[in-house]
């Protein structure tokens, strides 16, 4: 279980956190919601370590995430990045195992490989895009490598920033389905940052929202249409009218 | 007395910021060479660095080098000839070859090539999140990609300088013998008498310290980059900068420790 509990995080005069508690249970899937820049991707970047918060605990758990083996902490994690974030200096198929192939986690090179084209072929790429590199793929394809890099090393936590942006409805759905799909079957616990109300209801166990650097509403999926929070109601509808201002 | 004060106050902004960015720096270098005697070393990346820093610079090296020789023969005898001296033209293209110009001229080639492209690399990796991907991959982004590059600044700049020596001189050779009038086995005769070996010495270190400077710029402004393509842009003119004034005041501070021995 991750806990978030009274996180602070500001740069220069912006307060981009201003108290977040949130829990995410083992084996379910959190999907956070909320405008862009209002710190989605600083409190997932603050549970990993990329950004230190100024104030609050978070713990993994019930232990400290700031405490112990950094990497025996990380190798629980993956992380699926918003641009995809491949090496570009790799092949696919190194971009996938890089942590098979190097640090704690190290394998023989053949087998890394094997292990590498078996999670391409679960995100849906074939054995002979192993070798391209990623420049030569779509945006697409950059999403299937980088999820296929976030579950090669069987992570116990995937964290999915922004997994549909830039993507077509069509695969943009292919994207959430085998989001949801591969959560499900390695019973991983997932914590997804989106503005795609469809990747939330496609995704999500349950559902936080994040507005003025706090977490507005949270809940199961099924209970979010019927919440009664203006805030998530304006957010789901889309509407200009309402608590969020819109600048226009 | 406003714009005096102002003034003064700008002149003291730039001192700290230079003073800051000088203790960066000097933290960051020393992270780095802490992390040099600290496993996991990753080999692969070290290979390809000194393929990178060393063999793919030989070339700008080779033709700076030679073009340098040639017009610094040229310019002894024609301003040794006003006193009676232009018989001393290969003693002072290899004092000044070795001693100096080399030096001086392949780490400011290798600034202007590595130190811009290493920056742009670690820069964009930056600005698209491969550097946040390294740590959520368990890789210290700092043995990664900083130690491989300036390991390969330590030990291939040097061996550049060594061979830039030898081009330089080369090219005062050749100036000297089709053009000047040399005796060919008189001028290198000459050329390796008057070199000592501390000359030789001085140029190395020299290269060593210069490699060192302008890999280890080159990663920083990279790891500090500001955000999108102008971030970029900027980082890699800051690196460039940066370890091209850094060189040459190293290169007056060791030519000054040289002088004083």
């Amino acid at each position: 279980m991750i806990e978030l509990r009274d996180i602070h995080k500001s740069f220069g005069a912006n307060r981009v956190l201003r108290g977040v508690n949130l829990t995410i249970p083992s084996g379910s899937s959190m999907v956070i919601i909320g405008g862009s820049g209002t710190g989605k991707s600083i409190a997932l970047k603050c549970i990993l370590g990329l950004v230190t918060p100024d104030s609050g605990l978070i713990t993994l758990d019930g232990k400290d995430v700031t405490k112990g083996d950094r990497d025996a902490f990380l190798a629980r994690f993956g992380m699926l990045f918003q641009g995809g974030a491949l090496f570009d200096s790799l092949p696919v198929w190194q971009n996938v195992a890089f942590r098979l192939l190097r640090g704690s986690l190290k394998r023989p090179k053949a087998e890394a490989r094997e292990i590498a084209i078996e999670k391409l072929r679960r995100v849906g790429l074939k054995p002979e895009q192993a070798d391209l590199y990623p420049a030569e793929l779509s945006g697409g394809m950059q999403k299937r490598v980088g999820l296929a890099r976030a579950i090669a090393a069987e992570p116990e936590i995937i964290f999915f920033d922004e997994p549909t942006t830039g993507l077509d409805p069509i695969m943009a759905g292919v994207i959430n389905d085998l989001i949801r799909e591969i959560v499900t079957e390695m019973g991983a616990t997932a914590m997804t940052i989106t503005h795609d109300m469809t990747s939330v209801r496609a995704i999500a166990d349950n559902v936080a929202m994040l507005h003025d650097g706090v977490i507005q509403w949270t809940g199961p999926v099924s209970e979010m249409d019927a919440s009664g929070d203006p805030y998530l109601a304006q957010f789901i509808t889309g509407s200009p009218d309402g608590p969020i201002e819109a600048v226009r | 007395m406003s714009w005096l004060t102002a003034f003064l106050a700008a002149i003291g902004r730039a001192v700290m910021g230079g003073l800051a960015l000088i203790g960066r720096l000097a933290i960051y270098g020393g992270a780095t060479l802490s992390h040099v005697v600290h496993p996991p070393i990753y080999l692969k990346e070290i290979l390809q660095s000194l393929l990178n820093v060393g063999y793919f610079s030989l070339p700008v090296v080779g033709l700076t080098a030679i073009f340098t020789g040639g017009a610094l023969a040229l310019q002894i005898y024609s301003g040794g000839s006003r006193f009676n001296a232009e018989a001393v033209v290969p003693q002072i293209v290899a004092i000044g070859m070795v001693r100096e110009l080399g030096p001086v001229l392949v780490g400011l080639m290798v600034a202007a090539r590595v130190t811009s492209s290493i920056a742009a690399e670690i820069a964009t990796m930056k600005v698209t999140e491969q550097i946040d991907a390294l740590v959520t991959l368990s890789t210290h982004p700092m043995k990664y990609l900083t130690v491989p590059r300036v390991l390969a600044g330590l030990i291939m700049v040097p061996l550049l300088v060594g061979v830039g020596d030898i081009i330089g001189i080369l090219g005062g050779y050749v100036v000297g013998v089709r053009s000047l009038g040399f005796n060919a086995s008189a001028y290198l005769q000459n050329t390796f008498d008057f070199i000592e070996a501390r000359d030789v010495v001085s140029s190395l270190v020299k290269g060593a310290a210069f490699g060192f400077i302008a890999t280890l710029l080159g990663c920083y402004y990279g790891m500090n980059t500001g955000r999108g393509a102008q971030g970029v842009g900027r980082a890699t003119k800051s690196a460039v900068e940066a370890a091209a004034v850094l060189i040459l005041a190293a290169n007056f501070l060791l030519t000054s420790i040289f002088f004083s021995l």
